[in-house]
């Protein structure tokens, strides 16, 4: 009989000894880093009410959630798709604190399409965020943190994206475009289809120094250079633009003085979560990877629906990708092999060495495999009637 | 393979029209998909690549980055929703329509009950064909069919199909006219995101280079 009963779904993946190791090792360097940082660590729930999870979000997290009906109460209840509205809803409404809060977080969150080559479905998604200041120190400070997790597992060669959805807000805003408007346009810009904004352009009844700003903001990316001739191309644009564009400017020399290793380009027109961004967004990317390995930005109106509208700014990235990019690895941890016999001098040996934190394998009676089989290169043997360790030469 | 830019193109009507705008950029393939079996060619640039593949995995290259840039049609763009990708650029080349087409006895009125069911259509663009006929506020009944559309009608599997149309003459062969206009179609050069933001220096410049080419019609060698 053909038994495929050990196939999992599609994108659903389990982790085998080897990486469930190193994504532990991964989990508590990375955990303990933001704590040395003033990241307080939470737990959020793996299953909210809808309206908690997907509220100020846009469609598209909704679309990622899977939905289950609250059999208590016949409430429709979401299997989180991305722990950052339940971060921003603990420090809104459960911890309200007046001060600035720093919250960081890890967890399993479920989609119900995969987002990259990967396929993967079911993420182990890690985060920080900064609520509490609208300043740009706290952009600075989460993406220097966003920076430094890919430094601490190691992941070199990093290529940072900037950009700052203020600028095409402030655009569309000075061209007072309507909302279905700003939607195509925001559309085509995405694809960075110039022959679509063209044509959009012109069915546009707006000025023809605002189209050609309009225009012109899909080529304004590339290295610094590219922020000068954003100034000059979008010399006319609202004052908004421009300090868009200075905060920009400001963020990457901040960062970029502590982390000069670092590649930055710089995307005018990167609307990334432009739904719920209100400031810079940013995102790492490694050669040869054709997606993006970490994203962040601000966020400031997501505490709103909770009660309390607070600045926000911060990142997340899925570790068990970040896991395929780290070359700083856990040792495989070696132990020592104890014997079957039963003796109490030797159980006595056993305690001590597991209480000094070593692993200890015991042989089974009559098991197939040897010490090496068992991951030990030492094991436990009598002589002169004490147990010492010896070397598996 | 970062240092390198790798271009996918697909067999076909895509690539004739494509060399002409390479060589425009100063690219020049080292062999002849149509002579050759290889599927990666090299050109006169030790650092350009063109991946030789089927026209609808053109886009799904480039999204995931396995090429950085390619030029596939907007009927395959809009099929496949074009997300992972940057369409900077209509290089004006294969061009065609997107139309619904129906029997040449296809009186096209009333256009929603026949015969008091729903309209079939058979199409491989399933997802233009939703729209378009969302969009219309009508509701159909979709039949994905991998080619030869054209034959759905006459053996009554669809009422109508959705096809790219050149000249027409397949369908005026097969008995068949062209109804409805759904949108025009020519080819795009796309890019991957991510290759657009690591590599920008080199990708904006083949991007320049080959708006110049549709700019200057793509005939004269620099």
């Amino acid at each position: 009989m053909n038994n495929d009963h050990w196939l999992l779904p599609e994108g659903i993946e389990e982790l085998l000894p080897e990486d469930a190791q190193q994504i532990e090792w991964m989990r508590r360097r990375l955990l303990d880093f933001f704590s040395t940082w003033g990241y307080e660590l939470v737990i959020p729930p793996f299953v909210e009410y809808i309206e908690s999870l997907l509220t100020g979000m846009g469609n598209d997290l909704e679309l990622q959630t899977y939905k289950l009906i609250d059999q208590k109460n016949g409430r429709m209840m979401g299997v989180r798709a991305d722990m950052t509205p339940q971060v921003a809803r603990i420090d809104a409404h459960q911890l309200a604190r007046p001060h600035p809060v720093r919250l960081c977080y890890i967890g399993t969150v479920l989609l119900t399409h995969a987002e990259d080559l990967s396929n993967a479905r079911s993420l182990m998604q890690i985060g920080a965020e900064l609520f509490g200041h609208a300043g740009l120190e706290s952009d600075v400070e989460t993406l220097s943190l966003m920076l430094a997790m890919l430094k601490k597992i190691g992941i070199e060669n990093i290529y940072v994206d900037l950009g700052h959805v203020g600028i095409f807000r402030g655009l569309t805003k000075q061209a007072r475009l309507n909302e279905v408007q700003e939607g195509a346009l925001f559309d085509a810009l995405q694809r960075k289809a110039a022959p679509e904004i063209d044509v959009l352009l012109q069915k546009f009844d707006i000025g023809q120094n605002m189209k050609n700003m309009l225009s012109q903001l899909m080529w304004l990316n590339g290295s610094r250079d590219v922020l000068p001739q954003a100034r000059d191309t979008l010399k006319s644009a609202d004052q908004s633009v421009h300090e868009a564009i200075d905060a920009l400017e400001n963020i990457s020399l901040q960062v970029q003085k502590y982390n000069p290793d670092i590649q930055v380009n710089y995307d005018l027109a990167e609307l990334r979560g432009y739904h719920y961004h209100t400031g810079m967004v940013f995102a790492a990317y490694q050669p040869g990877v054709g997606q993006a390995i970490a994203k962040g930005g601000r966020y400031d109106h997501i505490g709103e629906v909770f009660g309390r509208a607070r600045p926000a700014s911060g990142f997340s990235a899925d570790l068990r990708a970040l896991m395929h990019f780290a070359t700083n690895s856990s040792r495989q941890i070696f132990g020592v092999y104890a014997p079957a016999d039963q003796d109490d001098g030797l159980q006595t040996r056993i305690d001590e060495l597991r209480q000094s934190g070593e692993r200890v394998v015991r042989q089974l009676p009559g098991q197939i495999g040897d010490a090496a089989a068992m991951v030990c290169d030492r094991r436990l043997e009598k002589h002169n009637g004490r147990w010492i360790v010896t070397t598996i030469g | 393979m970062n240092k390198a830019l790798i271009i996918a193109l697909s067999k076909g009507r895509i690539f004739k029209e494509t060399l002409p705008l390479l060589a425009h950029a100063g690219i020049y393939p080292q062999d002849d998909p149509n002579s050759s079996r290889k599927l990666i060619l090299d050109t006169n640039h030790v650092d350009i690549k063109l991946l030789i593949l089927r026209a609808s995995d053109v886009p799904t290259y480039v999204q995931y980055g396995a090429a950085d840039a390619g030029v596939a049609g907007k009927d395959i763009l809009l099929e496949h929703g074009g997300a992972g990708l940057y369409e900077p650029v209509d290089l004006r080349i294969a061009r065609c329509k997107l139309m619904v087409a129906g029997r040449v006895d296809d009186d096209s009125s009333p256009e929603n009950i026949v015969s008091g069911r729903r309209l079939r259509i058979a199409t491989k663009y399933v997802n233009s064909t939703r729209r378009y006929y969302a969009e219309k506020g009508q509701q159909v009944e979709l039949i994905k069919l991998y080619g030869s559309m054209e034959l759905a009608p006459l053996v009554g599997l669809a009422d109508r199909i959705v096809d790219v149309v050149d000249t027409g003459n397949t369908l005026k062969a097969n008995g068949l006219k062209p109804l409805e206009h759904i949108v025009d179609i020519s080819s795009r050069l796309v890019v991957n995101k991510a290759a657009m933001k690591m590599k920008h220096r080199k990708v904006k410049a083949f991007v320049a280079d080959i708006m110049q080419a549709v700019v200057d019609g793509g005939s004269k060698p620099r």
